[in-house]
């Protein structure tokens, strides 16, 4: 390229000039959708790179035999097989799969309706209550302070808490209001649940506060203006104009959850079963295909889930 | 250099002495690093892959100090220390594991096996490892994965276990003990005797045991034998129908609120113990130890059935060769010659070669923690904190009555699979 031009130049320089405009020009007709393509490649390689490409492989995965020590490549059904294992025979009792499911979900939908209303109340307060951008700052930053220990000092912190000997027991039991310690406040369900919505409120926050901070405030004072009760430009304008945060929200929210272990193994002392606790055993058994399996099951569902709510709110549309 | 061998006064030697000098600046800059003796000087560095069990700060610092080979310890879970070895072998040098992942590591061809014969110590090995049999001539329960079965290769590259002793040894044995059930005296208030008090409905929602599939079921399987519902041929070897009993009983006391937590790490066994959250459950001996260094009482209770134990060794990555695998038998041999031995012996372990660990520890700790005699003085962790004081008697007596009185081994079942299986119900239950 250099060399010709080169010659080019030395031998008439205007026509180097000429083919100077005619190579801006057609920089110019670079279509707008192939500069779009190029600003969003780089984050696409990546996600193909660490997403997409280990997604197939755990596809492929699944559908592999293994023995003790080693993955088989020969196709097999095995790692599904035994994963519904008596879900026909057992009938009208659940299989392994269907209860583990049907408590991961019940877990999901309870974490997710309180982390709902928590974080909508509290975005609403950062959005229309705090009038510095300063103060709402600092107010955000704070909710991020259950990230800030490990899974493990944050089991152990709950034992003094909720335990049986705990603070909350013994304080019950000094005011009389029990006579007995009560057992459920820790290594059950209401603990699970109390430990995801202390972590995961967070993430409800921050997509409905983005969505809040963006209503036009003149639009409530309209409603005002109009007659609107507080309820009713609560149900019928702010609601309606939050409704991409409160998706995201929610879909974040609820893909944490359904592949969470860590945090329901610790909280429900491990005795309460969930679709991410499948895949962990398998894995440390060394039996990667089943695992693979549970994975892409896992992924089939929490992605139904999410279709489900984007048919709610077109996100893309809302954006 | 023509001037230097017309005058006398510079001689060789002073000529040596800057020469030497210079190479030493030379190689103290890093200016030749591909001189042969730069090399010599290269640390000796090991990658130890293991559990947190032998990994003190106190042994690979000693163990520097003694050989000049530095230890980078890698830690893990004991599944992901396997995982670790089937997917990225040559992530590491020295394999620190337990016997029972054998019949998963050996078959993968991935590790190397060593040869006896250039372990100083190797006869002096507990007969424990190589007979089956404490040094008092007590034989010791075979159930499950038992050392001796899987000590030997049949060749260098064999991937089966030899039926005698060869000069091929799988994992060179450091570290065992027997475990039994950890019990809270001072709640409990009576004798507890038996496997299968942990499902007593008296300790409804106070009792746990560990969520480590392999491990639990052994113990699952002691308290199905001890409340006499059924007698396993082999406990570390069960068939379908056997676990499916014995998940069959676990599940009926989970369900009924019996467990109050399963426990997967150290840690999370000695705070159930010492808040109170369970006043019974499987636990590891210097668990116990930490529960009753915090103040609180807290029993290694012996019980009739016998112990349900565990043992440990080193071998070395496929990858390992020349030099790298000299410091590796280098290391075995300084871990065997006693420092090692006495540390986990003050642990409430015990160490594979008796008698060096013995020369390493005091009369008064030897008698206390191996003869199961009443300590004459106080008795300290390795760390210098106190344990025990004097007068106090290590629970279950004697290493002869503690390892005498196993009855099966952690182990990897053939139908382990299945039993993996079982235990995702279980949990889901």
């Amino acid at each position: 390229m250099d060399t010709s031009e080169d010659i080019l130049q030395q031998a008439s320089p205007d026509l180097v000039r000429g083919s100077e405009t005619a190579r801006r020009s057609k920089a110019a007709r670079l279509s707008p959708s192939f500069i779009s393509w190029l600003q969003a490649g780089p984050m696409m390689l990546v996600f193909l790179a660490f997403f997409l490409i280990p997604l197939v492989f755990v596809v492929i995965v699944s559908f592999w035999d293994y023995n003790e020590y080693q993955l088989l490549p020969a196709f097999s059904g095995r790692g599904y097989t035994d994963t519904f294992e008596g879900c026909i025979a057992q009938l009208p009792d659940l299989c392994t799969i269907a209860k583990t499911y049907l408590k991961t979900l019940k877990l999901c939908f309870l974490v997710w309706i309180i982390t709902l209303f928590i974080g909508f109340w509290v975005a609403y307060f950062l959005a229309f209550h705090v009038k510095s951008k300063t103060w709402q700052m600092g107010l955000s930053l704070l909710c991020t302070i259950p990230f800030w220990t490990s899974n493990v000092i944050r089991m152990i912190a709950w034992i003094p808490l909720l335990g049986r000997n705990g603070l909350v027991n013994s304080g019950l039991v000094k005011t009389g209001l029990i006579n007995h310690p009560v057992e459920w406040l820790l290594f059950s369900e209401f603990s699970v649940v109390l430990a995801l919505v202390h972590l995961f409120t967070f993430f409800m926050v921050v997509p409905i506060f983005n969505s809040m901070v963006r209503i036009d405030k003149s639009l409530i004072e309209a409603a005002y203006d109009a007659g609107a009760t507080g309820f009713q430009t609560l149900v019928n304008v702010i609601i309606p104009l939050a409704k991409p945060g409160i998706v995201i929200g929610s879909i974040f929210v609820i893909t944490i959850v359904m592949g969470d272990f860590i945090t329901i193994g610790v909280m429900g002392g491990q005795q309460i079963a969930a679709a991410g606790k499948i895949i962990e055993t398998r894995v440390n058994a060394l039996q990667f295909p089943a695992a693979a399996a549970n994975a892409v099951i896992l992924l089939v569902i929490t992605f139904l889930i999410i279709t489900m709510m984007s048919r709610i709110v077109d996100i893309k549309k809302e954006l | 250099m023509t001037e230097t061998t017309r005058k006398k006064g510079l001689s060789r030697r002073t000529l040596l002495k800057s020469t030497a000098g210079l190479a030493g600046l030379a190689a103290g800059s890093g200016a030749i690093t591909g001189f042969p003796y730069v090399m010599s000087a290269e640390p000796k560095v090991l990658r130890y892959l293991g559990t947190a069990v032998n990994e003190g700060d106190d042994i690979s610092k000693q163990c520097l100090k003694d050989t000049g080979i530095k230890i980078e310890y890698i830690t893990a879970t004991t599944d992901d220390v396997t995982k670790r070895v089937m997917t990225q072998p040559n992530s590491f040098d020295v394999l620190d594991t337990e016997y029972f992942s054998l019949k998963k590591i050996v078959p993968s061809g991935n590790i190397l096996a060593l040869d006896a014969r250039k372990i100083k110590e190797f006869d002096n090995i507990t007969p424990v490892f190589t007979k089956g049999q404490t040094p008092g001539g007590k034989k010791i329960g075979s159930q499950g994965t038992a050392p001796w079965k899987v000590l030997y290769l049949e060749g260098k590259d064999s991937k089966k276990f030899a039926t005698s002793a060869t000069e091929f040894v799988t994992l060179i044995p450091t570290v065992y003990n027997a475990d039994t059930l950890g019990i809270r005296p001072d709640i409990i208030k009576r004798p507890i005797s038996s496997w299968s008090e942990l499902l007593n409905p008296e300790f409804k929602g106070k009792a746990s045991i560990l969520n480590i599939p392999s491990i639990g079921i052994m113990d699952a399987a002691m308290v199905v034998e001890a409340s006499g519902k059924y007698k396993y041929a082999d406990k570390g070897n069960m068939t379908k129908e056997e676990i499916d009993l014995t998940m069959k009983v676990m599940t009926e006391a989970k369900k009924a609120g019996q467990f109050r937590a399963f426990w997967k790490d150290f840690n999370e066994s000695v705070n159930l113990m010492a808040s109170g959250e369970t006043v019974i459950q499987s636990m590891w001996s210097p668990a116990v130890t930490k529960v009753r260094s915090m103040g609180i009482a807290c029993t290694f209770q012996p019980l009739k059935e016998g112990y349900r134990s565990w043992a440990s060794g080193f071998c070395v990555s496929k990858g390992v060769s020349g030099a790298k695998l000299e410091w590796a038998y280098e290391f075995v041999n300084w871990f065997l010659s006693g420092y090692a031995g006495a540390y986990l012996n003050r642990q409430g372990y015990y160490s594979a070669v008796l008698s060096t660990a013995k020369a390493h520890m005091e009369p008064y700790e030897w008698a206390y923690w191996m003869e199961g005699k009443a300590a004459e003085k106080d008795i300290k962790a390795p760390d210098g904190s106190l344990l025990e004081k004097a007068g106090a008697v290590r629970d279950g007596g004697s290493y002869e009555d503690r390892m005498g009185g196993v009855a099966c081994w952690n182990a990897v079942m053939d139908e382990n699979d299945y039993m993996v299986r079982k235990w995702n119900e279980f949990i889901a239950a």
